[in-house]
């Protein structure tokens, strides 16, 4: 039988009760929200990309259920130092592994501690609250300064 | 008179399975009930017997079809003690109801600077209705507060009815609180300056026994699936005066009495206001379930959930980190609450891995969570079926939802 504790892992309970990374950023060059109507989660993300198109730092602000913020709080960890074009990569990856079946392998050598989110695979309602700050991610990075919405 | 809830119980097939390896627990009943047999057979009935147009054939399935639907509207005027059976609408649920009341009533008595006064612990279905109608007319909401226990003072709706409020609408239980509002209090208020009053009773029906005409209400809106009926139906009773000198909400068939391209004549009432052919498996299960409440008598169910409600109430006391929200002196069947650090998302998914299905999110009234500064709250909601040993279930489980976030 499915374990709760294959969703709510060690890593997750984690950053959900420390998130890293959560904090405004003064001199963030792409500032995008996210806002799940369903649950009421919202997101400020910000990042600082230079001219290489390269992540020099990510951050956030927000609330949200524990899937949610340890999810924003571990892609924040991710991205740090990653091209915008590796950002887009991870992000289909981890969107790929978040809507697969039950019982598809995760690619955990790729995926790394991202990899603890798999379980929300289980919980269809629940894949929103991880998703959404990826969403987000690539709204900041487009900057279309509009605000993302999981519907 | 003590119910039997093990026989109570057996009427409901749905209630006994497993979900996730463990025994269904539902207490989510504020966002629909469960339906005993006696509904689903009448629903079933119907469609392997007497299927066919209300109000129209001749033949004899059409006959009983028509005797059965408005056998139904009997059913619900009695249950509500309505003078007429004139005063008994057929619509899809509570939602329809106060859209028609805001789009005939309301567009045909309200012009710019009108106020309509509301509450501020509304469902969204008793406040973007008024909205609308006040985009389309240029009046204006009005709202009263809710103090910390989520009830509201007569003295704040007092102070905020004038010459110009036309239209009081409130939600005689709440959903999201639980709180019972003093209604009858509310309408005398209103009365003594002659302006109606709409009562939201989409929850209330199924938990209190309501007497329209000891009220002297003049909107009430209902909603079967909240109640043990089916879903997609409900029924607005509005007083014959009232209904009489309202236009028409939709226009089609059944609604008339003569039509040619010159001009149409309408029904008379109730008729005029259900256009089209009406959902009538729903009012027929919608009558079974009246039945069924009846049998069991309102009196006897909430005393039985007014015990199950103090029980939980009492142990959500004590349970370490849990805050209540709603607890306004005179409640029923619902008990809403946060716990400190802990996302009601997170509470529902653990909640119903253990079998307990409850509701998490904002309950369609975002202007409460904003009141008690809270994103969503968890709400159990009980139903004459629920047992204290359910009660005790989502305990435990709340426990187990403290151990994986401690
Ligand atoms: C207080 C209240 N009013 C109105 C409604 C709307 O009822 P329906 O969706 O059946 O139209 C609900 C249902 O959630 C409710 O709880």
């Amino acid at each position: 039988m499915f374990d709760l504790k294959d969703l709510y892992q060690e890593v997750i309970v984690d950053h959900n009760r420390s998130p890293r990374n959560f904090h405004r950023m003064a001199d963030a060059n792409r500032i995008a929200e996210g806002f799940n109507p369903l649950c009421g989660d919202r997101l400020t993300l910000y990042m600082r990309v230079n001219d290489h198109g390269a992540i020099e730092d990510v951050s956030f602000e927000g609330s949200g259920c524990a899937i949610f913020t340890a999810s924003t709080s571990l892609m924040t960890e991710r991205l740090k130092g990653k091209t915008e074009a590796e950002a887009q990569s991870i992000f289909n990856g981890f969107h790929d592994m978040a809507v697969s079946d039950v019982d598809a392998p995760v690619d955990s050598a790729t995926m790394g501690k991202l990899s603890a989110l798999a379980g929300v695979r289980e919980f269809p309602s629940r894949v929103k609250c991880a998703t959404l700050c990826w969403h987000t991610m690539t709204a900041a990075l487009a900057n279309t300064g509009e605000t993302v919405k999981t519907e | 008179m003590s119910l039997d809830i093990q026989a109570i119980r057996a009427d409901f097939p749905i209630l006994h399975q497993q979900v996730h390896g463990q025994p269904l627990a539902y207490l989510d009943n504020a966002a629909t009930t469960q339906k005993p047999q006696c509904v689903i057979e009448a629903v079933r009935q119907y469609y392997e017997r007497d299927n066919a147009n209300v109000h129209r054939g001749v033949h004899a399935l059409s006959e009983r079809a028509t005797a059965k639907y408005e056998g139904a509207r009997e059913k619900v005027r009695a249950f509500i003690n309505a003078a007429s059976l004139s005063e008994i609408v057929f619509v899809r649920g509570a939602t329809e109801a106060i859209n028609l009341v805001a789009q005939s009533y309301g567009r045909s008595n309200l012009k710019a600077g009108d106020e309509i006064l509301i509450t501020e612990m509304e469902h969204h279905s008793n406040i973007v209705p008024w909205q609308l109608l006040c985009e389309q007319t240029g009046a204006k909401l009005k709202v009263v507060p809710i103090n910390d226990d989520g009830e509201i003072s007569l003295e704040d709706v007092e102070s905020r009815l004038s010459k110009r409020t036309k239209l009081v609408a409130v939600v005689h239980l709440s959903n999201a609180l639980g709180t019972i509002n003093p209604v009858r209090e509310i309408i005398d208020l209103a009365h003594g300056q002659d302006i109606p009053v709409l009562l939201d009773g989409a929850q209330a029906t199924a938990h209190l026994a309501v007497d329209v005409q000891a009220l002297d209400v003049d909107f009430y809106v209902m909603s079967a699936h909240k109640m043990l009926g089916p879903t997609g139906i409900g029924a607005l009773y509005a007083k014959q005066e009232l209904l009489e000198a309202m236009p028409p909400y939709q226009g089609g068939g059944d609604m008339i009495s003569m039509v040619s391209f010159e001009k149409s004549q309408f029904a008379e009432l109730p008729y005029r206001f259900e256009a089209g052919t009406p959902n009538i498996a729903g009012v027929i299960g919608f009558g079974a379930a009246i039945d069924y409440l009846q049998k069991l008598g309102l009196e006897n169910v909430a005393e039985y959930e007014d015990g199950l409600l103090r029980y939980a109430t009492e142990r959500a006391q004590v349970f370490p980190g849990l805050r209540l929200i709603g607890t306004a002196r005179r409640k029923a069947s619902i008990l809403s609450f946060v716990l400190e650090g802990i996302h009601p998302h997170d509470i529902g998914t653990i909640l119903d891995r253990q079998g307990v299905a409850v509701r998490t999110g904002h309950h369609c009234a975002m202007p409460v969570m904003e009141h008690f500064q809270v994103p969503a709250t968890v709400r159990v909601s009980f139903s004459v079926y629920n047992t204290m040993d359910e009660a005790d279930r989502l305990f435990a489980a709340l426990e187990k939802v403290r151990e994986m976030f401690a």
